[in-house]
């Protein structure tokens, strides 16, 4: 990193540091959330900005990780033997067996990384290895969404169904909806995205970050060199998983429930708009644009909630055909160092077309 | 109901939902097969066609109120499809990914504008009394068991909008150009075609069917702002499962995906049936991840 660039990231850490002495309660509490959505939007910028996998399903892996975690708090709720409201309602007299784990909080803190890693890893691999690409696995990212979000619904039994989890008890002992409990959320959400920044950005300069990028660029350049592009392809959308799971997780701590309509079709694709703002190549900018996003939401929706669709739709539109290096393009004036991505079809051209 | 009614109900609930979906999905497969675009507010276009032959549908203009109905949400879909084409599509040639996310935002403004203009509660087309009945299937051996007109009419709808496009595609100037094109879009290019012409033809003409898709559906369920979007993921399956641009792929898929669906909804509920329905489309992948019919080619990739 350039010494401009360390300054700018060392003032950024320094200002998100002091937040809980210059920020009102409320504005902390939204900040701390959209924190841990830029974790998410860090996976998506390796998944989609490096790798051009465009994911249309992050939200089912946000969601698992939410309910990884949901799980335990609901069962921390309640006293021991009970069961929670809605499978008392279904006539359950025991807890189905795949909740019994998440009794513990450890369990239930890695399930938050391992299940959507899982599953992306699994998903991943039956779409690459059959050199699924492009739109193709765009659509079936999106199917994945879909089937995720109405099999929550219809297992009302299990999940809560439409209106998913919530009244949350403590996690090791502290209740998290407290001023205590909120800043102290807010310290492990930040560390954690300081983590997860600097994994990424150390992935970015490794060989692993740059293949992601040529296999982009020329896939079967790539293959001509001897590499398989598959098992790349499912680390980074493994990973990119395993990010937005954390994010889940930590987003569904703050703001005490999680339901269907925040993991389905319409809010995956509302994640690519964080990371389509801020450029979508750069980790800072995802960070960026996730806080720009969703503090714009939160302004504009509270003005007038109905604007806010009209609002997103004119950004997606703007920033594909104006903009597609995001907000970074109207205040960098330098000629970028890399080459620009319209060279890219001209090089796929090249390779085989 | 015996048990043979029931699965003939099934039968022809699947192949009912199989045209819905066919009218839903040409249009994507055809602009999907030469343009190499997805238009995420296809669905929203069959909104947009829902909403139109609502309006139409309460002209004072006797029994010719349907055909009017149906022939104004095709001619004003059709108009709204080729202003997309000219302002936003065409500047994204070559990025499919970018024209998903432009066209994503389009359908929220859409969305959102038919949720402002006409309320979130649904709005319908009474069928006329013609249309809303069935014919009974008890002169077969299958009392208890009736065909509904209207889905009739859909099924007969969608096989005249098919066999227009097959005959359009074969034999019509516009048909060859658009043959051309896809085969070899420079080569076409260098003997005059005027290939982004040809573009915004099959584009209008893929938009024109769905707004007919959206004026059949009003017939037989409320149009709401989001009723695109509870099409719109199948009708992409379809392309997926029916592969790049073909014809006969994607009415094979709309079938497929259509009977598929209903026969699994015997024996699960509608929405582990769609759980189901994707897992069996993740695993069609795995034995033809380029679909059901491709086109013969040398070259390394497409799309």
């Amino acid at each position: 990193m350039r010494r401009a660039e360390l300054t700018a990231h060392a003032i950024a850490l320094g200002l998100l540091v002091l937040a809980p002495w210059w920020l009102s309660p409320y504005d902390l509490s939204l900040l701390g959330r959209f924190l841990a959505m830029s974790i998410l939007a860090l996976g998506l910028t390796i998944v989609w900005g490096w790798s051009g996998l465009l994911s249309l399903g992050q939200g089912v892996f946000f969601g698992l990780g939410a309910y990884a975690l949901a799980m335990n708090l609901k069962l921390a709720a309640l006293a021991p033997g009970d069961l929670p409201d809605f499978m008392v309602w279904s006539g359950f007299s025991r807890l189905p067996w795949w909740w019994v784990p998440f009794r513990h909080p450890l369990v239930a803190l890695a399930a938050v990384v391992l299940v959507p890693a899982a599953v992306a890893a699994a998903f991943g691999w039956l779409v690459f290895h059959r050199r699924v690409r492009g739109v193709y696995f765009a659509l079936l990212t999106q199917a994945l969404a879909l089937a995720f979000s109405t099999f929550l619904v219809s297992q009302q039994a299990y999940t809560g169904g439409f209106s998913g989890l919530t009244n949350f008890g403590p996690l090791f002992g502290v209740q998290l909806a407290d001023q205590k409990g909120q800043t102290a959320l807010y310290g492990v959400t930040l560390v954690l995205l300081t983590a997860s920044y600097a994994l990424a950005t150390w992935l970015s300069k490794s060989h692993f970050g740059r293949l992601l990028v040529a296999i982009r660029d020329g896939e079967n350049r790539v293959r001509f060199l001897g590499y398989n592009a598959a098992p790349y392809k499912v680390a980074a959308f493994t990973l990119a998983a395993a990010f937005a799971g954390l994010a889940g997780a930590l987003y569904v701590a703050q703001v005490g429930v999680i339901s269907p309509d925040m993991v389905g079709v319409v809010p995956s694709i509302e994640m690519l708009i964080w990371v389509a703002v801020g450029g979508r190549e750069s980790l800072a900018g995802a960070v960026l644009g996730c806080l720009l996003v969703n503090f714009g939401k939160d302004w504009v929706s509270s003005a007038m909630p109905s604007l806010w669709l009209f609002v997103m739709g004119g950004l997606f539109v703007l920033v594909v055909t104006v903009l597609p290096r995001g907000i970074g393009q109207l205040v960098s004036v330098r000629v970028p160092r890399r080459r620009p991505a319209e060279v890219a079809p001209a090089a796929q051209e090249l390779a085989g077309q | 109901m015996t048990e043979l009614g029931l699965l003939v109900t099934q039968l022809f609930n699947g192949i009912s939902l199989g045209s819905i979906l066919l009218l839903a999905a040409l249009g994507l497969a055809l602009s999907f097969g030469l343009m190499n675009v997805i238009n995420m507010a296809h669905g929203e276009l069959l909104m947009m066609g829902g909403y139109v032959a609502y309006l139409a549908y309460r002209l004072p203009i006797g029994p010719w109120r349907l055909p009017a109905a149906m022939l104004a949400a095709t001619a004003g879909t059709a108009a709204f499809g080729a202003l997309l084409e000219m302002t936003i599509i065409r500047r994204l040639y070559g990025r499919p990914l970018d024209t998903l996310l432009a066209t994503w935002g389009v359908s929220l403004v859409l969305q959102q504008g038919a949720r402002s203009l006409f309320g979130p509660v649904g709005v319908g087309v009474t069928a006329p009394a013609w249309l809303d009945r069935s014919i009974p299937l008890r002169g077969i051996g299958l009392p208890g068991v009736g065909l509904p007109v209207v889905r009739l009419l859909i099924i007969g709808l969608a096989a005249a909008v098919l066999a227009a496009l097959a005959l359009l595609l074969a034999r019509s100037r516009w048909g060859r150009l658009l043959r051309a094109v896809q085969d070899d879009r420079d080569m076409a290019e260098a003997l005059g075609v005027n290939s982004r012409r040809v573009d915004l033809v099959i584009f209008t003409i893929g938009t024109a069917v769905a707004g007919l898709a959206g004026a059949a559906l009003a017939l037989i369920a409320p149009v709401t702002p989001t009723v695109g979007q509870s099409y719109i993921v199948y009708a992409f399956l379809v392309v997926i499962v029916g592969g790049l641009g073909s014809l006969t792929g994607t009415v094979l898929a709309a079938l497929a995906v259509g009977l598929l669906s209903a026969s699994l909804q015997l024996f699960a509920t509608v929405s582990t049936a769609d759980v189901l329905l994707l897992l069996v489309v993740m695993a069609f992948i795995q034995v033809r991840p380029r679909g059901l019919i491709t086109r013969l080619s040398r070259a390394l990739e497409e799309a």
